[in-house]
């Protein structure tokens, strides 16, 4: 039997996005949105979005693919597919999805993409407005747990609890990613620099969560096209080939009422290693992250996870000097990520991953070969995937 | 009811098929949860097999109102209406090592900004909403055995 794997076998031709607003902001509706970034992205490959062929998105995106192909004169639909459930824990699976449909020949040209319009439809972080409740629902909501905020909060505390991890460990994850924001003219918080004195001034949402540990919520919407390895150098950018992809959960993650065996976790222990194992690299030679920030209790847990630190060394691994693009041994949320950049649910932390391999990120990497992206910790499913350069193939 | 641990006004729990002896026996102030009558072991939230031996014969025992703290968080930001005055509140994942160890949400009682310590006991109360229509108990931890 050949070997089952990804690895090499599709590479990503463009990326793009809208301009990304601050939540109920968009000129445009959801939708609408969908289709500037699809067009973004195609335009960014040099292609005719009437290529594409096939469609894959996350967290029940409601830009149903039959109509986007309608809408953009596709000749052929091949590919319509949704990661099922975990939110924003899809992201690096939507990828994964549509190589895998590369790859077995499903399809010839898959766009990745997810909008939002925050304004048109609901918030996230917003409790239920009805009189009753039911099902799991029923044994949180009563006692005022209801937001992901809080939903996540106690896996972090036990975490912190566990393993000695102090605050200043989480502030961190955020401050590197302001500091990435204030050189990307794309985030919602250029312009807008934090300082420790400011993190720690700033108000409690949960704790361990202060108001700078949590992901902003806006509007707008990111893409990327994939196509397979062979026409990988057809297209004007350095292609980015995935080199793996995982999405999935750990042993009864989804068991009801906060009752998940391994509870303190961000749901990769058995997931990374066989990121790893299918991408034929290890933590040590990861040139740039992007670890998705519902809070930054989950990006540390996913670090941790996939191995780039212990968990009982969190206080002298987790401070600012490492993560910085310029001058870190392990530059995170090179982008300003969901805290500081967009909150796209986590897939522009994906197309950064991309720019990095391509060499256009607005924080760029030196000679950023290996670029990995974690998606949506703690909830379940989640997802992480690699990018590599040609030299990794 | 100013006994009660939050504002008035949240969503109120509704049984479902799964859960209804569940709310039912707070009414009468007993922990009622899920066994499996195969394999005897406990499991909460419920559901239609037990995913110890995957028998479909489960029915619900009582168990007893002791726990001990798993993890808990405090509120500061609310994030529904009725809470808006509401002030800090503490939430406690509750352990149950008498029941499998199977763990439940409730808020521990007491002053809001007590320090609370992972691994320290708690005591059930029953905290019972009898003006509400239909009336239905929440499960709450008082710190102490």
């Amino acid at each position: 039997m050949s070997e089952r794997t990804l690895r090499g076998k599709v590479a990503v031709a463009g990326v793009g996005e809208t301009d990304y607003y601050k939540r109920g902001e968009a000129p445009d509706p959801e939708f609408k949105l969908a289709l500037k970034a699809i067009k973004a992205a195609c335009e960014d490959a040099g292609i005719s979005p009437t290529q594409i062929d096939g469609f894959a998105s996350f967290s029940n995106d409601r830009s149903d693919p039959s109509r986007l192909a309608a809408a953009l004169g596709c000749p052929e639909l091949r590919f319509s597919n949704m990661q099922w459930g975990g939110g924003g824990g899809g992201g690096a699976a939507a990828v994964g999805n549509a190589a895998a449909a590369i790859a077995t020949g499903l399809a010839d040209c898959v766009v990745v993409f997810r909008a939002l319009a925050q304004g048109q439809f609901g918030r996230f972080g917003q409790g239920p407005r009805r009189n009753t409740i039911s099902g799991d629902f029923a044994h949180t909501v009563p006692y005022g747990l209801m937001s992901p905020a809080q939903m996540f909060a106690m896996k972090v505390v036990r975490f912190m609890h566990d393993h000695g991890v102090e605050q200043s460990a989480l502030r961190a994850i955020s401050l590197a990613a302001y500091h990435h924001a204030q050189n990307n003219p794309r985030a919602v918080m250029y312009g807008r620099p934090l300082d420790e004195k400011t993190y720690d001034e700033s108000r409690w949402i949960v704790e361990p969560f202060h108001l700078y540990d949590c992901c902003l919520e806006n509007d707008g919407a990111a893409a990327m096209i994939l196509i397979s390895a062979e026409r990988a150098k057809d297209f004007p950018h350095t292609p980015s080939y995935l080199l793996g992809s995982v999405g999935g959960s750990h042993y009864r993650a989804g068991a009801s009422v906060h009752n998940t065996p391994e509870y303190a976790s961000s749901t990769f222990p058995t997931l990374a290693p066989r990121l790893y194992e299918m991408a034929g690299v290890w933590p040590k030679d990861v040139d740039v992250l992007q670890s998705y920030e519902n809070f930054t209790g989950g990006v540390l847990m996913s670090m941790v996870e996939h191995g780039f630190c212990e968990p009982d060394e969190c206080n002298e691994f987790f401070v600012k000097g490492r993560f910085l693009a310029e001058s870190g041994e392990l530059p995170l949320n090179t982008s300003g990520g969901n805290l500081a950049e967009c909150y796209m649910h986590g897939l522009g932390l994906i197309l950064e991953s991309v720019r990095q391999i391509r060499g256009d990120s607005s924080n760029q990497v030196d000679s950023a070969d290996v670029s990995m992206t974690i998606s949506g910790p703690m909830v379940t499913p989640v997802s992480s995937c690699i990018f590599g350069s040609e030299a990794t193939l | 009811m100013s006994d009660n641990y939050l504002l008035p006004g949240l969503p109120q729990p509704s049984p479902d098929d799964l859960d209804t002896p569940y709310w039912n026996g707070l009414r009468e102030e007993k922990i009622m949860l899920q066994k499996c009558n195969a394999c005897s072991k406990f499991q909460w939230g419920p559901e239609w097999i037990c995913h110890h031996c995957l028998s479909e014969d489960i029915g619900f025992e009582q168990v007893a109102g002791n726990g001990v703290i798993y993890s808990y968080e405090r509120i500061w930001h609310p994030v529904h209406p009725a809470l808006k005055e509401q002030g800090p509140y503490i939430v406690v994942l509750i352990e149950l090592p008498q029941a499998d160890h199977v763990r439940l949400v409730g808020n521990l009682l007491g002053d809001p900004e007590q320090e609370v310590v992972i691994g320290s006991p708690v005591t059930a109360a029953f905290e019972h909403h009898n003006d509400a229509e239909p009336v239905f108990t929440l499960l709450q931890w008082q710190p102490g055995s």
